[in-house]
C-alpha cells in the first residue's frame, strides 16, 4: 500500500457516497416512473385490462427509441431539457436528471416483461370478484409479479451503477470520476483496480440482497 | 318462479370480419334457483365461454341473458362489477393469488366489496372452517396441495354469500380421491347454503355424481338438455351417447358381443336396469328360463339406480321369446341373438 492512500481514501469514500447518492435518486425516481410506465405498457397491450392501441403504440415506440441510445450520447442529447429543468447541464443533479429519464424507459420495459409472465387466470379471478381494473393492476398484478420485479430492479440497479460511472464526463462525481481522475489520468493503475473492486463489492451486495428479497417474495 | 339464469337465443362471436368464431351459438336455456346444473362438452365446445357470459367476463354478442331478473347484456362496466361480485367462481387452475396467504385470498373479495377489517376476519375464519382448512389460514397457496387449493378457491368464491357459484372444470386438475372431496363440498354448498351451482366439465362422472340437470354442448350449441337421469337413460345425440359411454361401460361393444356369442351358445340379451325396477330373477323363474349374467354394471345417477345386465338365456325358444316380450314391456331390452342367429 503506497502512501497516496492516506490522501486518496477520504476522496474514495466521498466518491462512494456520491455514487450511492446518484444511483439512489435515479433508482427512486426512474424506478417509480418506470413502474407506472411499465404497468401502462402492459395494461394497454391488446387483450389486456386497459387495451388501447394508441397509448400502447406511443409508449412502445418511445421506449424503443430511447433505450438503445448510448448513455454518454444521451446525456448530451437531452442537454437542453436538462438545462430547462435543472438549470445546468453539469454536475451530479444534471447527471441524475438524464439518468432518471433513461432509467424510466429501461424500467418500463423490465416491468412490462415481468408482468407479461403473470398468470392471466389470476386477473380473471379478480375480475370475477368484481374488482375494478385499476384495483387489479395495483393489488393483483404488481404483487403477483413481485419476485421477478425485484430481480428486474436488481438488474436495473446494476445498470445504473454502470451509467453513473459516466457522470465524471459532465462534471459529476462518484466512483467513475474517481477512477478516471486519480487512476487513468495519473497513470495509477492501482487506484483503478481498487475502484473496480469497490464497485464489484457494491454490485455483489446489491445482487445478494435482491436474490434474498425475491426468494422471500415467492412464498414457497 | 322465474329461472335464476335465463339464456335467450344467446350468441357469442369472437374476432371480426372473416375470421370469426361462434363460441356460443344461439343458446336458449334456463337454470333454476337452487339446482346444480351441469354443462358438459369436449374442449372447444363453448362451455367455458357460456359460463363466462353469466358473470360478464365475456360480453354477449346477441340475444338476451337474464341473471337474477337483470338483463346483463344491457349493463355497463360499473354495474357489471356489482353483478360479478354477487356470483362466485372457481377455476380449474384455482387462480389463487400467490402473493397472499390463504386468509388473504379469502379476504380479497370482501375487501373489494368494502367490508370493514373486523368483519372480514370473522367471515374468513368462518369460511375456512366451513371448507375444512382453518389450520392453513397463514399458509401461502404454493405450500398447498391441489385439493387444498380448490378448497381455498371455493371459500373465496363463497365469501360474499353469492346466490350463484360457477365451477369451471373445478375438479379436472385433481386426483380421483380429491375430486370426490371437492364434489362433496360443492354438493354441501348447494344443500346447506342453497347456492345455485353451475358446473362445467368434460367428465361425465362429475355430472353423474353432482348435477340435477345437464346440458350437452357441441360446437357452441346446446344439443341436448334435461334431468341428468333422463339424458343418461335415453341419450338422443351422438355426443351425449359418447359421454354416457365414458362413464358407464355396462353395455358390451360390438367386439365384446362377438366374443360373448362365441363363448356362450345361448341367446344374449341386454336388459336395462332403471329406477322403475325390474326383477329379472323373478321373470326368469316365471317363464322357466335359465339366465347367466355375462356382462353389465349398475350404478347410481342422481342417487337413482342405473345400468344394464347382459344375460345368456337358455331354455325353450318359445319361453325365451315370451320372456323377452315381457321384459320389453317394462324396460329397454337389447336382443343380441346367438352366434347362429344374430338379432
Amino acid at each position: 500500500m503506497n502512501r497516496d492512500w492516506s490522501e486518496l481514501s477520504p476522496i474514495l469514500w466521498e466518491s462512494v457516497r456520491e455514487t450511492l447518492y446518484i444511483v439512489g435518486v435515479t433508482v427512486g425516481v426512474g424506478g417509480a416512473l418506470g413502474l407506472v410506465l411499465g404497468v401502462l405498457l402492459y395494461a394497454t397491450r391488446r387483450g389486456n385490462l386497459l387495451e388501447n392501441v394508441v397509448v400502447f403504440t406511443v409508449l412502445n415506440v418511445a421506449v424503443n427509441v430511447v433505450r438503445p441510445i448510448p448513455f454518454i450520447i444521451f446525456i448530451t442529447a437531452v442537454g437542453p431539457v436538462t438545462l430547462a429543468v435543472v438549470g445546468t447541464t453539469i454536475g451530479n443533479e444534471a447527471v441524475i436528471f438524464a439518468m432518471s429519464i433513461m432509467a424510466t424507459f429501461v424500467t418500463a420495459r423490465i416491468v412490462e416483461q415481468n408482468l407479461v409472465a403473470t398468470d392471466p387466470g389470476v386477473v380473471e379471478a379478480a375480475r370475477a370478484m368484481g374488482a375494478s381494473r385499476l384495483r387489479i393492476l395495483v393489488t393483483v398484478l404488481v404483487p403477483e409479479a413481485l419476485a421477478p420485479l425485484i430481480l428486474g430492479y436488481t438488474f436495473l440497479l446494476i445498470g445504473i451503477v454502470d451509467m453513473s460511472a459516466l457522470a465524471g464526463y459532465v462534471g459529476g462525481g462518484g466512483l467513475g470520476n474517481f477512477a478516471i481522475v486519480y487512476g487513468y489520468q495519473r497513470f495509477n493503475w492501482e487506484v483503478t483496480l481498487v475502484t473496480v473492486l469497490v464497485i464489484i463489492g457494491m454490485v455483489q451486495l446489491a445482487q445478494l440482497l435482491g436474490n434474498w428479497l425475491a426468494r422471500k417474495a415467492l412464498h414457497r | 318462479m322465474a329461472p335464476l339464469i335465463s339464456f335467450q337465443e344467446v350468441s357469442k362471436v369472437f374476432g371480426t370480419g372473416d375470421r370469426t368464431i361462434r363460441a356460443v351459438d344461439g343458446v336458449t336455456l334456463d337454470i333454476e334457483a337452487g339446482e346444480i346444473f351441469g354443462v358438459i362438452g369436449y374442449s372447444g365446445a363453448g362451455k367455458s365461454t357460456l359460463v363466462r357470459l353469466v358473470n360478464a367476463l365475456e360480453t354477449v354478442t346477441s340475444g338476451r341473458l337474464l341473471v337474477d331478473g337483470q338483463d346483463v347484456t344491457a349493463l355497463r362496466e360499473p354495474q357489471l362489477r356489482r353483478v360479478r361480485a354477487g356470483i362466485g367462481m372457481v377455476f380449474q387452475q384455482f387462480n389463487l393469488l400467490n402473493s397472499r396467504t390463504v386468509a388473504g385470498n379469502v379476504a380479497y373479495p370482501l375487501k373489494v366489496a368494502g367490508w370493514p377489517r373486523e368483519k372480514r376476519a370473522a367471515r374468513v375464519a368462518e369460511l375456512l372452517d366451513y371448507v375444512g382448512i382453518a389450520d392453513k389460514a397463514k399458509a401461502y397457496p404454493r405450500q398447498l396441495s391441489g385439493g387444498q387449493k380448490q378448497r381455498v378457491g371455493i371459500a373465496r368464491a363463497l365469501a360474499t354469500s353469492p346466490r350463484i357459484l360457477l365451477a369451471d372444470e373445478a375438479t379436472s386438475a385433481l386426483d380421483p380421491d380429491t375430486t370426490q372431496d371437492v364434489l362433496a363440498l360443492l354438493r354441501r354448498v348447494n344443500r346447506d347454503l342453497g347456492v345455485t351451482v353451475v358446473v362445467i366439465t368434460h367428465e361425465m362422472d362429475v355430472i353423474r355424481s353432482l348435477a340435477h340437470r345437464v346440458a350437452v354442448m357441441e360446437a357452441g350449441k346446446v344439443v341436448e338438455h334435461g334431468p341428468v337421469y333422463d339424458v343418461f337413460a335415453a341419450p338422443r345425440e351422438r355426443a351425449t351417447r359418447r359421454f354416457v359411454a365414458t362413464t358407464l361401460k355396462d353395455r358390451p361393444t360390438p367386439e365384446a358381443v362377438a366374443r360373448l356369442r362365441h363363448r356362450h351358445p345361448g341367446r344374449i340379451v341386454t336388459v336395462g336396469i332403471r329406477e322403475s325396477g325390474v326383477d329379472v330373477t323373478a321373470a326368469l323363474r316365471e317363464h322357466g328360463v335359465d339366465g347367466t349374467i355375462v356382462f353389465g354394471g349398475i350404478t347410481e345417477i342422481d342417487e337413482r339406480p342405473f345400468g344394464s345386465l347382459t344375460l345368456e338365456l337358455t331354455g325353450a325358444d318359445a319361453a325365451i321369446d315370451a320372456l323377452v316380450a315381457d321384459l320389453r314391456g317394462r324396460t329397454d331390452v337389447d336382443d343380441l341373438g346367438t352366434a347362429g342367429v344374430p338379432a
